[in-house]
Parts: C-alpha cells; structure tokens; sequence
C-alpha cells in the first residue's frame, strides 16, 4: 500500500520534471536564435530601465523570457553567494561584483555599462526648501539615507563626507527605493538617492542637484553568472545592454559608460 | 513513515545548520560588537515594554471579550485579532498611514502635541505591540473563558468589591494564561520585523532591532548575523521549553 503511494508520488514528479525541462527550450523557427528563460539580478535603481529593455529585447527576440529580481545590490550579492541561481547580476556598485568575482561566481569579467549620479530628493513643493547637502544636517530635518552596505548608502557617505556635512539620519533603508517612498510618503523631508530614481518617481516628489565637485559617480557593472543555465541569452542580453539598450538607459537618466 | 521524517527533517536540517555554520570560535567576539549590543539592548527594551503595554491594554479587553456581550463584538474582536493573521510588513504601512507624519492622528500628534512616532524607538514599541498583542489576548480570553466564575461571585456574596475581585480572585486563578499570554507576546514583540523596519525604520541604537541587525549583518558582516540568529534561536527555544506543557501536552 505504501509502496504504491511512493511510486505514484515519484512517477509524477518524474513526469512533472521531464515536462518542465521540455517547456524551457521550446523549439524555435530559427535554431541560432536565442532562446529560453533568464533571470536577471539588478540594482533596484535599474528597475525601470531594464523594465523596459527587457521588454524590447522580449519583442526582438520572440519566444524568450527575461526575469528579474531587484533588490539592493548587496542583498542581491549576499543571496548569490548562497547559493541563488541566477544568469545575470547588474550592480550599481564595483565592491559587491567585486566580492562576487573574488568567489569565483562570475563567468567573464564584468563590463561598466552606465554611470548614475546621486540626488538630494525632496517632497513635492520642496516644503522645507532644502537646496544642498548642507541643508541635510539643519536640526529637526528628517532625512533617510541607505544602508552603508548598499551602493546608494555608500556613495552619499562619500558625497555627504566631500560636502563635509554630519547627518544623522532618521533611519538607514535596505534599498534605494525604500528611501523614496519614505520621502514621497511624506514621513521623511529628505533623502540621498539616483538622479533616475528621482526621474522615474514622476510627480510625487522633486529633485535637488548635488553640485558635481562633491557629487559622486555611481558605476553600474554587469556580469554573466557561472551557475547561468542558458548562457546563449544571458550573453545576448548582456549584449542588448550594452549595444542597443543603451538609448533606454539614456532616456531613463543614466549616462553612458 | 517517510512524510513524517520529511517533514520532521524540514524542521530540524535548518537548525542544524545554523548550529554547526556558526564561527563559535569568534562568537563571544562577535557579540561583543557595538552594533550587536546595541540590537541586542534595544531588542529587550523594546520587547519587554511592548509586552507591558500589551498587559496593560490587553487584559481588559480580554476581559470584555470573555465576559461582556455587546453588539459589535464580534467584529471587533476579529480586527483585534486581524494582526496575528495579517502579514507584519502590511502591519507596518497601516501604522504609518495612521500614525506617521500624514497619517490620521499621526498628523495631529505632530502639529499639535509635537510627538513624532516613525523613526523613534516608540514607534519600533508600537509596531513590536501591534502584531504581538493579540497573542495576549487571545490567550487570557481564553483562561477567562475557562474559569470557574463561582469563585467570583462567592467573593462578591462575601462583600468584595469590584478591584478587590479583580485583583484577589480573577487575576490569580488565571495566572497561568497571563503567563503564557505574556511570554508568547514577549516572543513575538522580540522576532518583530516587518512592522519595525516599515514604520519605525532602521537605525543603530534607536530603532534597529536584532531582526533588523541580522537582516542587514547578511550583507557586510556574515558572521555577525549567524551569531545574533543563535541567540534569538536560544531564546526561542527557551521559551518552548518553559511553555512545554501549555502546548505540546497535557501536563
């Protein structure tokens, strides 16, 4: 009796697996196209941008599938090394693919495909009229920044230290997305983020320029993974970025590299 | 045979995990971090006076729940109840769209009273209170419900008022609810994470709990972040083994 409910349980998962095989390699018209399904680990400062490169090189290529997950670089760095299986990782800093390729995880080296500048963002209407990053450090300003470990905290550290303002923020985000919603929400007057996040936000909130003398310029690396599954499209959208989607990386606000 | 070992194993292999990954040999190093004191200060400040004020406002409305009967009542012991269900992150947004700085009464609290909630280590309280509160009250009502009320009314026949009841007789016969309301509470307030990071933040030393403290430790310091689950994990499992008779059998 038991045996039979095992070999049923294990018929099917054997079923259940060949047919999931089967359906990620799907016979296309043309056999050198590429093909099949990547998942893409990205800076959440990228997700509008390769949102939207994703689905232009989903229309080029029929009958692909691109995948994302974004997340602070850092978090997305600390689950690939345990283990997460993924065929791409875009960061919006050097160190973290840096500790990626010193534990062997990357496949070739890694190409600087955009720069991002940071921001100063502010409520709509800019109600405590904040105009540099010396505003930041006026008392009773409620101001998020990121994490230290995250890209975008690390970078408006060096700003804030070039600038040689002392903030103490209300609070240390986990990814750079976290801090604008603080801020478009209302619950914090400012925030240290990308010049494109604040671009991609729209109405909610506005932008404070950091003069480029103490601005600090964010290098954005990408790398195919080694635990990829399907290197042929890992590197064919790879190489979107890099050729043809660079006119969507402009257009979302980053500059090239 | 085989399921229930799966399933045991799917318990047990994580734990095991973080036992034997753990760097014991710098571990007494690791806790002695400022980062990690910190969380762990913080952790027990916030936990323990979470656990006091969900006493303070929860055992009169388990009170109401066991012994009253209004209308309504249903509907608002299910919304007293709706956070132990409800996922802690959404826990979080609600608090802050009521009690942030554009929120409901959060908004007046600020122009007015200039209290300032988000951000603060009273706010991380009230998130902590929020999705660990119910757990109180479900407990006590519980107890209440299954006491002998004869007690009660022998004591009022005998001319005890109304406190005296209270305090002399309903309270101390239910002590083994209030107990374990309070422990199940405390264990809850102290694993708070969702709530806290939504709606008080994150900072070192105000509002960054161990939760916090480990999830962002994953990143920078590996190390640091086994160490702090370990202890929340001792903790745990302290309270199962003092809680022991409550639920895993009749005593």
């Amino acid at each position: 009796m038991h045996l039979r409910v095992v070999a049923a349980v294990l018929i099917t998962v054997t079923v259940g697996f060949s047919s999931a095989c089967a359906s990620t390699a799907p016979v296309s018209p043309n056999p050198s196209a590429p093909s099949g399904t990547i998942t893409v680990f990205a800076a959440s400062s990228l997700s509008a941008a390769f949102n939207a490169i994703g689905a232009d090189f989903q229309r080029i290529h029929p009958g692909t599938v691109v995948k994302f997950s974004f997340a602070g670089s850092s978090t997305l760095e600390a689950q690939i090394q345990q283990g997460a299986i993924g065929d791409v990782f875009a960061s919006a800093d050097q160190p973290n693919m840096l500790k990626l390729v010193g534990a062997a995880l990357t496949m070739e080296a890694p190409i600087v495909f955009a720069h991002n500048d940071l921001e100063i963002v502010v409520g709509k209407g800019n109600p405590k009229h904040i105009a540099s990053l010396a505003d930041l450090a006026r008392p009773g300003l409620v101001v998020v920044l990121c994490a230290p470990a995250v890209p975008c905290g690390r970078y408006a550290g060096q700003a804030l230290q070039n600038g040689g303002v002392r903030v103490k923020p209300a609070s240390q985000e986990v990814d750079v997305k976290a801090v604008l919603s603080k801020v478009a929400l209302g619950e914090a007057d400012a925030g240290i983020v990308y010049v494109t996040d604040v671009k991609a936000a729209g109405a909610g909130v506005e932008g404070v320029a950091i003069p480029p003398a103490l601005n600090v310029v964010a290098d954005y690396p990408i790398a195919l993974l080694k635990d990829s599954q399907n290197r042929a499209l890992a590197r064919a959208f790879i190489g979107y970025v890099l050729g043809d989607g660079r006119q969507i990386l402009v257009r979302y606000g980053f500059t090239g590299p | 045979m085989i399921l229930a070992s799966a399933g045991a194993a799917f318990f047990i292999i994580p734990l095991l995990g973080l036992l034997l990954r753990a760097p014991w040999a710098s571990a007494w190093h690791q806790l002695a971090a400022p980062e990690v004191l910190m969380a762990l200060r913080l952790s027990l400040l916030a936990s323990f006076s979470a656990t006091a004020v969900a006493l303070i406002l929860g055992v009169p409305l388990a009170w109401i729940f066991a012994r009253l009967t209004f209308p309504g009542r249903s509907v608002v012991r299910a919304l007293t109840v709706l956070p132990m269900v409800l996922p802690p992150v959404v826990g979080g947004v609600a608090l802050l769209l009521a009690f942030g700085r554009q929120g409901l009464i959060g908004g007046w609290l600020a122009t007015t009273v200039g209290i300032h909630l988000p951000f603060t280590t009273a706010g991380a309280i009230m998130a902590e209170t929020f999705v660990a509160m119910p757990f109180l009250v479900i407990t006590v009502e519980a107890g209440l419900r299954s006491m002998d009320t004869r007690f009660e009314d022998a004591a009022r026949t005998l001319g005890a008022g109304r406190w005296t009841v209270l305090w002399r007789v309903t309270l101390p016969l239910v002590r083994p609810s209030l107990v374990a309301g309070a422990v199940l509470c405390w264990a809850r307030a102290l694993g708070e994470f969702g709530a806290t990071i939504t709606f008080a933040g994150n900072f070192p030393g105000s509002t960054q709990t161990m939760p916090l403290a480990v999830y962002l430790a994953l990143e920078s310091n590996p190390d640091a972040a086994i160490v702090l689950s370990l202890v929340l994990l001792a903790v745990s499992l302290a309270v199962l083994i003092g809680l022991r008779d409550r639920w895993l059998g009749a005593s």
